[in-house]
């Protein structure tokens, strides 16, 4: 493999004095002075360059000793339990119903202990309970409690036997919390308890925690998921009636295995129903499944208000906008309507003063005689008027009201015709009126 | 503990190796730097521990043994567990069918009738007292047999073994005018009776010594660096051993018996019960070697004599909890030492058990194959379990031979034995084909300092300029799934199953199995750690190769010296502690 493997080319720019850099040092871990076994050719080499033919004290052996790490424990179990008289007064063939734990002192571990502790708790029992040393000291040669240690060893040192008896361990038990208990809080502490015992039985590791009212949804989903899905290795064996005996016939046996096993589904059965019980008084009463119901129902409510007042909004808006349309168009149909009549108005007025403007232009030149002496002969009034009507044709109604103001009050004949033919001039001067066109006014 | 002794002059010493069992003891010597086992006047090379007096005569080893059924109060047995002890902290399980062990003054005692004549009075021995003598009929007939007296041993003790014990040891040989060059452990002893096998390179290993006794299993994880052994985590186990396998078979031809005999229980008699075990021990040793074993006793209990058989598969079902109880001690040992067994690089099963066939196949599957498991029906090269202990011995007697007492004293002082060793492992960083950093293991972990190692590594195909960076690494298991087909069907039927009760226990042994086939794949993987040091190599050889050395001082200070392989020159840096 290492010949598939090369040193890597030098990066691009990497420098150092000497083409060396040292980085770090290496992790020192003052745990790690061990003892060298002091055995073999190599070691007595060691041994050499490390004396260097000092020689060393009984101090120095002393400090070494106690630097290096030990690897050896007392063999001394440190698991202690006063014995209860009424325990070593049991009767070994009553095994079935001891408590294997509390015999070898191992009550506070139980399904915890380690295979190590139980062997240890065993050898400590023994050293004190054998029936051989209690006879060499002159106590009583009773074995009997000695059989118990022997019995409840051999149980739990037996993987099979010890979860058999594990199933049925009543002390191990943690019993679901009253409803008096929660009502003192504690809610997460007492369940959790609960379901940290039950674990015990799981197959699958890790089991989920219980948790608490800082939980987040998944986890307190996940732990429910995972116990209602519990894949629990927990039997009855333990428990059966009759133990097949080698000595009974064949169809016995059976039926007496038949027994057994029936007896034992049933209980699992139970088993189950129990542990599905648990999950639902502890989820009815869990407030994080209430609070996140809440929290969900809330978010919906949130969600549909928000739609809902969006959709509002909408609808007003269109609404308002529809309103506003509408008012700008009546609006605007009554300014058209007024402006429309002002117009008409106006244009009647401008008619009428247009009308009264021609009445003056006319009046003028009638005033003025026609610009002649004496009775106007009807081709000069047709002429005058002739000219009159063509300028009235060729100018707007301002240019009409303004001749007319120039006009009115004018009595005196030449006057009036030095006004007209002002404006003739103005005319024909804009090209307006040609010069043949007029008749009189000029 | 020194003033005890009694030294030898190095010139006029005659050696050998010592393993005093709690069951069986054992004598070698070295014949050309080859360890040798020395059989006695029965031609034993296990010769068990223990002394029978019988008309003021006393015998020991297996003749004693045979006198458990006739003599059973005037033999002593399984009495070296008791040396150095208090009566207070001894277990006396093992001697119930033998002398009694007595209590005098918190001394162990034992009252064996050990004079002639029908009305002698029978002896309290001391149990040193009782090892003196025993160890004089052993090194007695080991001088017999060498032809010349031996003066001094190397002898094997349990790693638990207590200041006090050891003391009292020396004491008993001492008595029995043995020097005690040296006590060496017992799983140290078995390593070095493999490792000082000619041929044997010296390479660094980890290695769990499972010594597999009569009365006791301690199972021993060492670090193995530069042929020096660290003990790095141990486990005695007191439940678990070859007399445990003997109840097995015990009970189970005691109740072949009682099936023809209803009303005699050779369980119940002491004299039964002691024919029982002796036949059942050497059925079990015939079941180490054949398919089958016959189990044969004249006047097994009330006169009636008893004949059987066992095959080897009905027995491996009889004593399955003993032996899985064996594996579970091991990797457990291997868990307190906070390795993996992937990490375990040999095995070497000890003691008399460990010829067990199925013991060893058991081991074998719950490590890798990379692991050589050496036992004798795993491994053609195995060497004779019952006799590791006695070969290391005298290895190691016959290499301090030539010491002063004082100069071996000083030299197997704590303050020479008691060194630092590293943490991490120091390694190079390599690339892979695919431009992957790859660690490099130059010091593995746990090795004692000073040291000092060299790795050969390629440079780039077209050589030029490389890069040495020296760093830390450890390692860590890596696991994959198996492919998640099966996953998803296992996760669909394991989600009915509070509802499913009829979930008998037949289905789930089948669900097992189906598990087992596709377990998931589990690895060792190098992690690189922190960068301590990078030096440069200029132009690099096409085909070149870089040598990278070592050098951690034992204050944890590191040289490192690198250079192109037959090049020139080359760089080396300290990195200060
Ligand atoms: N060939 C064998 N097969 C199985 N067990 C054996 C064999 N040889 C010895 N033994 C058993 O090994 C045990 C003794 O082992 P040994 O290493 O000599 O013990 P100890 O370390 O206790 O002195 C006894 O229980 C003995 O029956």
């Amino acid at each position: 493999m290492i010949s598939t493997l090369t040193i890597p080319a030098l990066p691009e720019g990497w420098a150092a004095e000497k083409d060396f850099k040292p980085i770090g040092k290496i992790t020192k871990d003052h745990a790690t002075q061990r003892t060298i076994e002091p055995v073999g050719p190599h070691f007595l080499a060691h041994a050499r360059r490390a004396r260097h033919k000092r020689t060393f004290s009984e101090d120095d052996r002393i400090q070494a000793q106690e630097r290096a790490k030990k690897v050896e424990e007392n063999d001394e179990s440190d698991i202690s339990e006063p014995e209860d008289p009424m325990l070593l007064a049991r009767d070994a063939k009553d095994w079935k119903n001891q408590d294997h734990y509390k015999v070898l002192g191992l009550s506070k571990f139980r399904y915890k202990a380690t295979e190590e502790q139980i062997k240890r708790a065993h050898r400590k029992k023994v050293l004190r309970h054998h029936p051989d040393k209690r006879a060499a000291t002159g106590k009583t040669e009773d074995d009997s409690f000695f059989k118990c240690i022997q019995k409840a060893t051999e149980v739990l040192l037996d993987p099979v036997t010890r979860r058999q008896f594990d199933s049925v361990d009543e002390e191990a038990e943690v019993e679901p919390p009253t409803k008096k208990q929660l009502t003192k809080g504690n809610f997460y502490k007492l369940w959790g308890n609960v379901f940290k015992a039950e674990a015990r039985f799981s197959k699958t590791h890790p089991v989920p925690l219980f948790g608490d009212n800082k939980s987040s949804k998944e986890d307190v989903e996940a732990f429910y998921n995972f116990w209602y899905n519990f894949d629990s290795w927990r039997t009855f064996e333990y428990l059966d009636e009759d133990v097949p005996d080698d000595n009974e016939n064949r169809d016995q046996k059976r039926h007496t295995e038949r027994k057994n096993a029936n007896a034992r589904k049933k209980k699992k059965v139970e088993d189950n129903a129990r542990l599905r019980k648990l999950l639902d008084d502890c989820s009815a009463g869990d407030e994080r499944i209430k609070r996140f119901r809440q929290e969900a129902n809330a978010a919906k409510n949130k969600k549909r208000l928000e739609r809902e007042a969006a959709e509002k909004k909408a609808a007003d808006d269109a609404a308002a906008k529809k309103a506003a349309d509408e008012a700008a168009a009546k609006e605007a149909e009554e300014k058209a309507k007024v402006d429309r009549e002002a117009g008409k108005k106006a244009k009647e007025a401008a008619k009428t003063a247009v009308k009264k403007n021609k009445r003056v232009l006319r009046g003028s030149v009638k005033d003025a005689n026609y610009f002649v002496a004496g009775d106007a002969s009807a081709a000069t009034i047709d002429a005058v008027l002739g000219d009159v009507e063509l300028v009235q044709a060729k100018v707007d109604p301002e240019e009409i009201a303004a001749l007319a103001a120039k006009l009115n009050g004018l009595k005196v004949a030449d006057e009036i015709k030095a006004v007209w033919k002002e404006e003739v001039g103005r005319l024909v001067a804009a090209g307006k009126v040609k010069e043949a066109e007029i008749k009189a006014l000029n | 503990m020194s003033d005890k002794k009694v030294a030898t002059s190095p010139d006029d010493r005659t050696v050998i190796g010592i393993t005093f069992g709690n069951s069986n003891s054992s004598v070698a010597h070295t014949v050309d730097d080859k360890a040798e086992v020395i059989a006695n006047e029965d031609g034993d090379r296990q010769i068990p521990t223990i002394l029978s007096y019988v008309d003021g005569e006393e015998y020991y080893g297996q003749q004693a043994k045979n006198f458990l059924v006739r003599n059973p109060k005037n033999t002593a047995a399984y009495f070296r567990d008791f040396l150095g002890k208090d009566f207070k902290s001894i277990d006396p399980t093992h001697n119930h069918a033998s002398a009694h062990p007595e209590d005098a003054n918190g001394a162990v005692t034992f009252t064996v009738k050990d004079k002639e004549g029908e009305d002698a009075e029978p002896s309290k021995l001391s149990v040193d007292e009782v090892a003196a003598r025993f160890f004089r009929r052993l090194v007695g007939s080991a001088s017999d047999y060498l032809g010349k007296k031996i003066t001094s041993a190397v002898i094997t003790v349990p790693t638990n073994f207590s200041d006090k014990q050891k003391s009292a040891l020396i004491a008993a040989a001492t008595a029995a005018d043995v020097e005690v060059l040296q006590l060496i452990s017992e799983p140290v002893a078995a390593a070095l009776a493999y490792d000082a096998r000619p041929d044997t390179e010296v390479k660094d290993k980890i290695v769990v010594v499972a010594d597999l006794g009569g009365t006791r299993s301690d199972v021993t994880v060492l670090a193995s660096r530069s042929g020096m052994y660290t003990v790095l985590a141990t486990a005695h186990d007191y439940e678990f051993h070859g007399a445990a396998l003997d109840k097995v078979l015990m009970d189970h031809f005691a109740k072949e018996f009682l099936k023809k005999n209803p009303k005699s229980d050779p369980r119940e008699n002491a004299r039964s019960l002691a024919k029982l075990k002796l036949e059942s021990e050497s059925t079990k040793k015939a079941l180490s070697i054949g398919a089958n074993a016959s189990f044969s006793v004249e006047s097994l209990a009330d006169g009636i004599d008893f004949a059987s058989t066992i095959n080897r598969l009905r027995y491996e079902m009889i004593a399955r909890g003993v032996f899985e109880g064996i594996t579970r001690l091991v990797s457990s040992v291997i868990k307190k030492a906070g390795l993996d067994v992937l990490d375990i690089d040999e095995v070497i099963l000890s003691g008399g058990t460990s010829h067990t066939p199925r013991i060893a196949s058991n081991l074998a599957a719950v490590f890798p194959e990379s692991t050589a498991i050496q036992s004798p029906s795993t491994s053609a090269t195995a060497v004779n379990p019952s006799e590791l202990q006695a070969r290391g011995a005298a290895l190691q007697a016959s290499l301090i031979e030539m010491y002063e007492a004082e100069d071996i004293d000083q030299s197997t002082h704590a303050a020479v034995t008691t060194v630092p060793h590293i943490t991490n492992a120091i390694g190079v960083v390599s690339r892979s084909p695919s431009g992957e950093d790859v660690f490099i293991p130059i010091v593995q972990p746990e090795t004692a300092v000073p040291t000092r190692r060299t790795v050969f590594v390629p440079a780039p195909k077209d050589g030029g300029d490389v890069l040495v960076r020296i760093v830390e690494g450890n390692t860590h298991i890596k696991v994959t799934q198996p492919a998640p087909k099966a996953a998803a069907a296992n996760g669909g039927s394991r989600a009915a199953k509070v509802e499913d009760a009829d979930d008998s226990d037949a289905d789930e042994s089948d669900s097992e199995e189906e598990e087992d086939d596709d377990e998931e794949k589990r690895e060792k993987v190098w992690k690189i750690g922190a960068t301590v040091a990078e030096a440069a190599i200029r132009g690099v050889k096409k085909g070149g190769k870089v040598e990278v050395t070592i050098n951690v001082n034992a204050d944890l200070s590191v040289i490192v010296t690198t250079r192109e392989v037959g090049g020139k020159g080359g760089v080396r840096g300290v990195i200060s502690a």
